[in-house]
């Protein structure tokens, strides 16, 4: 595939993609004219899976997926239901008090499951501190997760054993890591790629705007994939942007596309898309899933300050797990036995989740110390010591006890 | 073989050495590649270790930075030029939150073996932004090492050290002196990359300095000298760690200590010196740890800047000062 602007991206919409219907805030435009960045119109954007559960043809992207078997959708119902379910656990452990903060992706199953499921063993994953679905899709152990939110360590992953890079709290840096790394596949002559999720809020970070110039002048094999969720904590993307987001790619020279985020099918393909383009050769991509943040940005906030009921309840109609439960059980595909098992097993993660976070020991205080550097200096060392003597110092009271 | 040369071909030899030694290391930056870096610093590198691993950069701080992180996370061992020390700022995000805290939250499973040149300092009469020391800055953090080399040969095997480091250092190389030239033996086998020198012995007291102001400190001490003043003077060579070690034995030998730094002396590394200084060696010190730098004000346009820098007579002023109590 040859790299195309975004200008010629946008015709793309074919049979039931409903632009200004599906997936859209606003509803009071069909247009798909993306020039001119006129704020009422939502352009098109890629759909496979109507939120009624129906499968629709797209020329484009259907070869993506068009080997996809029913064992395969039912996969992916799977890992939605089940990261859904860590997801609740852990915000239910936060409000127990068993974590200090959660910050939950309630609502962006699809558009992680989807783009998770489209990588190789071998690609390279930049995550925010949102991408519990895609840490699910790499084989992060899910309580792994959990130890930077409860405060027994910073991330303490092994980035390499599962390529899915720690989460990263400052928003935007990752991208520019995922585009060094993707410079060293190119020079290793390696044909991995390298996926960067961000999200709308940081797509104002400068970091984004640089990941974005270097990948496309060196080419790299990056794809950025920015779960447009529509709320930067309190602030719509309207206070991040005038243009829809994937057509920032187009200043750059790279294809953006906007797909359905709710829509585990498109992500899937779309991404798969991004990822061939980046090991042909042809640098990187920017997706913009259009999706919905429908809890709050973490347990510490309070959306009804700044949003209605309404909004949240429109798009609770495009659940992505609703949605594709309805094509299953519309295709056959999956049986009430298979929705039971996957009840139960539901349950069992939530609880090996919650008693692995309550057995979570805290560190040993000499932790600190650690890994602070990798060769060592004499400033740690010399703290270490007067904190041992420190710590010391009460031991002799407490031996004369 | 021991061959002079100036402290910039130092450092480029150094590189040229590290690129043929190990496939891994990559040079990035502003201008390294046909132009060989606004000094020179990186002079033929390109041409002969290719575009791959000689690598102009867009001009982006944050973005070399940030993408040197992602290739080491890759197995590269980047080492990237900041051109001016006032640029490193747009980085300083990525070098304080990412690059130096990476080794850390992974829990130790990665390493950051990445250089960060920086020229650095005054005293070339250059326009705003290009003559700051912003060392102390950078000290503050933890995760980051900082060196700063006062000679050719030390720039030669500072180089070679932090490279071969698998934390990240701030390499700050004092561009006054880049042309000044220096014996440098690619043979030697180096002392430990942080530990302080003592390039003259003396008895009446130590002037403790790194970077351009060690060669100010021996013109003191040359001064000192012909008014029957025989003045220690110690290059740290490092400021993280700062070897506090050698700093004491100075001081309990001469027990006055002058620090010199080109960066301000409000929260510099004279402050911290001063204060540890002090801790370790409260019953030797005959005088308060005294310190000549910069003021608090911006660096000063470069008709001032000889006000604004440590000279010879500032110093000895300090030194009057401390032998009077």
């Amino acid at each position: 595939m040859t790299v195309e602007s975004t200008a010629a991206r946008t015709p793309r919409r074919s049979a039931g993609n409903k632009a200004g219907t599906t997936g859209t805030k606003r509803t009071t435009s069909t247009t798909k004219k993306a020039a001119g960045a006129a704020k009422s119109a939502e352009p098109a954007l890629v759909q496979l899976l109507t939120p009624e559960g129906k499968r629709v043809k797209n020329a484009e992207f259907d070869k993506y997926v068009a080997d996809i078997t029913a064992e395969d959708l039912r996969g992916l119902y799977r890992d939605m239901v089940l990261t859904r379910r860590f997801d609740a656990e852990a915000t239910a452990l936060q409000r127990q008090g068993e974590l200090g903060l959660w910050a939950s992706l309630l609502g962006q199953e699809a558009a992680q499951i989807g783009s998770g499921r489209a990588l190789r063993d071998d690609d390279y994953v930049f995550p925010t501190y949102r991408e519990h679905g895609v840490a699910w899709c790499r084989g992060v152990d899910p309580t792994n997760l959990l130890g930077m939110f409860r405060g027994v360590n910073n991330g303490g992953w092994d980035p390499n054993g599962n390529n899915f890079h720690l989460y990263t709290i400052v928003i935007g840096s990752q991208t520019l890591h995922a585009t060094g790394y993707a410079m060293g596949i190119t020079k290793d002559g390696a044909d991995s790629a390298v996926i960067a999720y961000f999200g709308d809020g940081a797509s104002s970070q400068g970091d984004v705007a640089e990941a974005f110039t270097f990948s496309a002048v060196y080419n790299a094999p990056v794809v950025f994939f920015c779960q447009n969720n529509q709320w930067a904590i309190s602030e719509p993307t309207e206070k991040q942007s005038r243009v829809p987001l994937y057509q920032r790619a187009q200043g750059y020279g790279f294809p953006g596309v906007r797909v359905d985020g709710n829509d585990v099918l498109a992500n899937l393909a779309v991404t798969k898309w991004a990822l061939d383009r980046a090991r042909a050769g042809e640098g990187p991509t920017l997706v913009e899933a259009f999706t919905y943040r429908m809890g709050a940005h973490t347990t510490s906030d309070d959306p009804t300050r700044y949003r209605t009921d309404d909004e949240r309840l429109a798009w609770e109609a495009k659940d992505p797990i609703l949605r594709l439960r309805r094509h299953l059980e519309a295709a056959n595909h999956a049986d009430e036995g298979f929705f039971a098992e996957l009840e139960t097993e539901s349950e069992a993660l939530g609880k090996r989740v919650r008693e692995a976070v309550r057995a979570m020991p805290d560190p040993d205080h000499f932790a600190i110390f650690e890994n602070v550097y990798a060769d060592g200096h004499a400033l740690v060392d010399e703290e270490r010591a007067q904190f041992a003597a420190y710590q010391d110092s009460f031991a002799d009271e407490d031996g004369g006890k | 073989m021991a061959e002079k040369m100036a402290l910039a071909k130092a450092i480029n030899e150094s590189l040229r050495r590290a690129l043929d030694a190990d496939p891994k290391v990559v040079v990035m930056g502003e201008d390294v590649g046909k132009l060989g870096g606004v000094f020179r610093v990186t002079d033929g590198l390109q041409k002969d270790f290719g575009e791959s691993r000689v690598i102009d950069t867009p001009l982006a701080e944050s973005g070399i930075v940030g993408t040197a992180i992602g290739l080491a996370l890759r197995g590269y061992r980047p080492v990237v030029e900041i051109q001016f020390d006032g640029f490193v700022f747009p980085a300083y995000d990525q070098i304080v939150t990412q690059l130096a805290k990476m080794h850390a939250r992974a829990l130790g499973k990665v390493k950051m073996p990445v250089v960060v040149r920086i020229p650095y300092g005054g005293g070339i009469g250059a326009v705003e932004h290009h003559s700051e020391s912003p060392e102390a800055l950078f000290a503050h953090v933890a995760g980051l090492k900082i060196v700063s080399p006062s000679n050719a040969s030390d720039a030669y095997w500072m180089m070679q050290q932090a490279i071969q480091s698998d934390d990240p250092v701030i390499f700050f190389e004092p561009k006054r002196r880049y042309w000044d030239k220096g014996e440098v033996d690619t043979e030697a086998i180096p002392g430990p990359l942080h530990k302080a020198r003592v390039v003259r012995e003396g008895t009446d007291l130590t002037l403790a300095a790194y970077g351009p102001m060690v060669k100010l400190c021996q013109e003191v001490a040359d001064a000192a000298a012909e008014e029957g003043r025989d003045l220690e003077v110690l290059d740290l060579r490092s400021v993280s760690p700062i070897d506090f070690d050698a700093v004491q034995a100075s001081v309990e030998k001469t027990r006055r200590l002058v620090v010199v730094h080109e960066a301000p002396v409000f929260f510099g590394s004279g402050a911290e010196i001063a204060a540890r200084i002090t801790e370790r060696c409260f019953y030797h010190l005959e005088a308060p740890v005294l310190r000549v730098g910069g003021y608090h004000a911006p660096y000063p346009p470069a008709r001032l800047e000889e006000s604004y820098l440590p000279d010879l007579d500032r110093v000895l002023d300090a030194v009057d000062r401390s032998l009077a109590y």
